[in-house]
């Protein structure tokens, strides 16, 4: 059964004559959420990029519902995953509507009345309701963040609807994003693999955002896997302290024991 | 597929709409003044069939004016929409066709087949045409090993410097009288205009621009970035090829019947951003409308401000846009 699945196997990817990432072998299925994690430079990007076809790998294969990604056409790519990328910088301003409706893009079959409702959904979850009408550029930086999110919203909507499930990937989402913004993103990312059988892989620096969000944590250490597992397993003193080179604690959550707490110390 | 998100709001269309009639209101302009003076009132009732116009008026108007003006029209249309265009593909609001060597690969056609030939419209026109398409795929295809535009860009400018210099050799070996054509046919000029030529240019433009007005979801996809164009579904490399291919084909023609007509591709799109914003749906038609307005208006100064005589029309576009730019820039910036 390969409907509803991501596998990568035996990846390797060279940026010149550096190895970036050796061996990386991964399934996700949808209704999953896997968080990246690792130091700077230990390969979550370039995984990343390699997952959604965007930078060459040396070898290995990349499949989604059994299909290799590597001679794919970008707009069957674009059909079946969406990807929200770390920083988008535009020089050109657009409406903010037009940046969300490029999330449709992709799929010039679907009726404008499921185009406008995608939309509304999207505006809606990435909490930008308020900016809907205002241009792009006026926008702070994690409004902005927002509104590609909501972008990518569309998009997977869109996908989920005509293949009935999505592949969605965020890098570094809430990176620019206040408190309140951080949890609302990744309480959306989750709904959306649960009830709209999306998988998710998502990069995020935060030990604790990925600690009570993911379901899963791949923990990268210069390009190779340290560690694929639940949090409870991954996330782990001796292991972090390990990759990260900075002693750590965790502990339980004063509040839910189910959800863990990380402490870089020194 | 048009309009899909939210009814399109007001203020895009009625532009549309004024530009439209600031057009044929500069057409009516166009027509009437000139070395020869035509009464507009007998003109609209003459052209709605309600009167008559006198003999040597109709044949100025339909013989010498006319073509002229519709010549100013496709001209302007194909090198604002070339521009908006080029300005999407680099992302950058200074970009035009002549960044890749375009422009300077015309001229080095013209050149050489005023220098090197016994000349005439016919074959200058021939020569600047495949003289442009030369320079922009060379830049092509130079440029196409980089994943990202700067190695096209960088081409571009290697080919504008070697084209220039070779100009220059050609130019150092001209006579007077090659070194005059020369001159002009630089500076541009619609004046050549006649209805043999426009039965083959305009139906052509007609259907380049109609072709670039079809691509404003991916202009609009490319100023997000190259990346996220990419996850959308756009190939960059046939993108990049497509446009640049219908750009060269836009206004190679154009450049080689009108010579160099500098400006209007970067200018009139430039300004159409800063008034509509940059929503390529509705950029390129406005650009299109305005290119035609501006060369419409350029063509109808350089008959009028030293007439008899009359200016080349690129000198009007340069010096009128050129001065209005820099304004534009120096407002901005406060």
């Amino acid at each position: 059964m390969s409907s509803g699945v991501m596998v990568v196997e035996s990846l390797r990817m060279h940026r010149g004559k550096r190895q970036i990432l050796n061996d990386i072998d991964l399934q996700l299925h949808v209704g999953e959420v896997l968080g990246i994690l690792g130091p700077n430079g230990a390969g979550k990007s370039s995984f990343l990029a390699a997952c959604c076809a965007e930078l060459p790998i040396t070898s290995g294969q990349i499949l989604y519902d059994g299909q290799s990604v590597l001679h794919a056409k970008p707009l069957d790519l674009a059909r079946t995953r969406a990807v929200l990328p770390q920083h988008t910088t535009m020089t050109f301003d657009l409406p903010v509507t037009e940046v969300v409706t490029m999330g449709a893009y992709p799929f010039p079959e679907a009726t404008t009345e499921q185009v406008n409702e995608w939309i509304d959904e999207a505006i809606e979850r990435a909490d930008i309701r308020h900016k809907a009408h205002d241009s792009y550029r006026a926008l702070s930086g994690g409004e902005q963040q927002r509104v590609q999110f909501a972008r990518v919203l569309v998009q997977a909507r869109a996908i989920e609807n005509l293949k009935g499930h999505a592949f969605l990937f965020l890098d570094e989402p809430t990176a620019s994003l206040d408190p309140k913004h951080q949890v609302l993103l990744m309480r959306v990312v989750r709904e959306l693999s649960r009830e709209s059988s999306t998988a998710v892989v998502v990069v995020l620096h935060d030990l604790n955002m990925a600690a009570r969000w993911c379901d899963r944590l791949m923990l990268l250490s210069d390009g190779e896997i340290a560690a694929l597992d639940v949090p409870q397993k991954v996330l782990r003193a001796d292991l972090l302290e390990r990759v990260y080179g900075l002693p750590m604690s965790v502990m339980p959550h004063p509040l839910n024991s189910d959800h863990l707490i990380v402490m870089a110390e020194g | 597929m048009q309009g899909r998100s939210v009814a399109p709001p007001l203020s895009f269309a009625s532009g549309l709409l004024l530009l439209s009639a600031l057009l044929l209101v500069s057409i009516l302009f166009a027509s009437v003044s000139g070395a020869y003076h035509i009464q507009a009132i007998q003109l609209l009732k003459w052209l709605f069939g309600v009167g008559q116009l006198d003999e040597v008026s109709r044949n100025v108007w339909v013989n010498i004016r006319m073509p002229r003006i519709i010549l100013g029209i496709v001209a302007g249309a194909a090198l604002g929409i070339s521009g908006a265009v080029m300005q999407a593909l680099f992302r950058n609001p200074l970009a035009e066709p002549g960044l890749v060597g375009l422009s300077a690969g015309a001229s080095l056609g013209a050149v050489l087949a005023i220098v090197l030939t016994p000349g005439g419209l016919l074959l200058i026109a021939i020569a600047a045409f495949l003289g442009s398409l030369g320079a922009t795929y060379l830049a092509y295809f130079l440029g196409r090993r980089s994943h990202s535009m700067a190695g096209l860009l960088l081409a571009g400018i290697a080919i504008n410097s070697i084209v220039f210099s070779l100009m220059g050799l050609l130019i150092i070996n001209a006579n007077d009288a090659q070194l005059r054509d020369l001159t002009f046919w630089n500076m541009g000029s619609l004046a050549g205009a006649n209805w043999i030529m426009l039965l083959g240019i305009v139906p052509w433009t007609v259907l380049m621009v109609s072709l670039l007005l079809t691509r404003w979801k991916a202009l609009n996809a490319l100023l997000l970035g190259e990346r996220e164009a990419f996850h959308l579904g756009y190939s960059l490399s046939s993108l990049r090829w497509q446009l640049i291919t219908l750009v060269a084909l836009t206004v190679g023609p154009i450049v080689a019947v009108t010579g160099g007509i500098g400006f209007v591709g970067l200018v009139v799109p430039h300004l159409v951003r800063l008034w509509l914003g940059s929503d390529h749906r509705w950029v390129l038609p406005a650009s299109v409308i305005g290119g035609a307005l501006a060369l419409t208006l350029g063509d109808w100064l350089a008959r009028v401000l030293i007439a008899p005589s009359e200016l080349p029309i690129g000198l009007v576009t340069s010096l009128v846009g050129g001065p209005f730019f820099i304004w534009l820039l120096i407002r901005g910036r406060r």
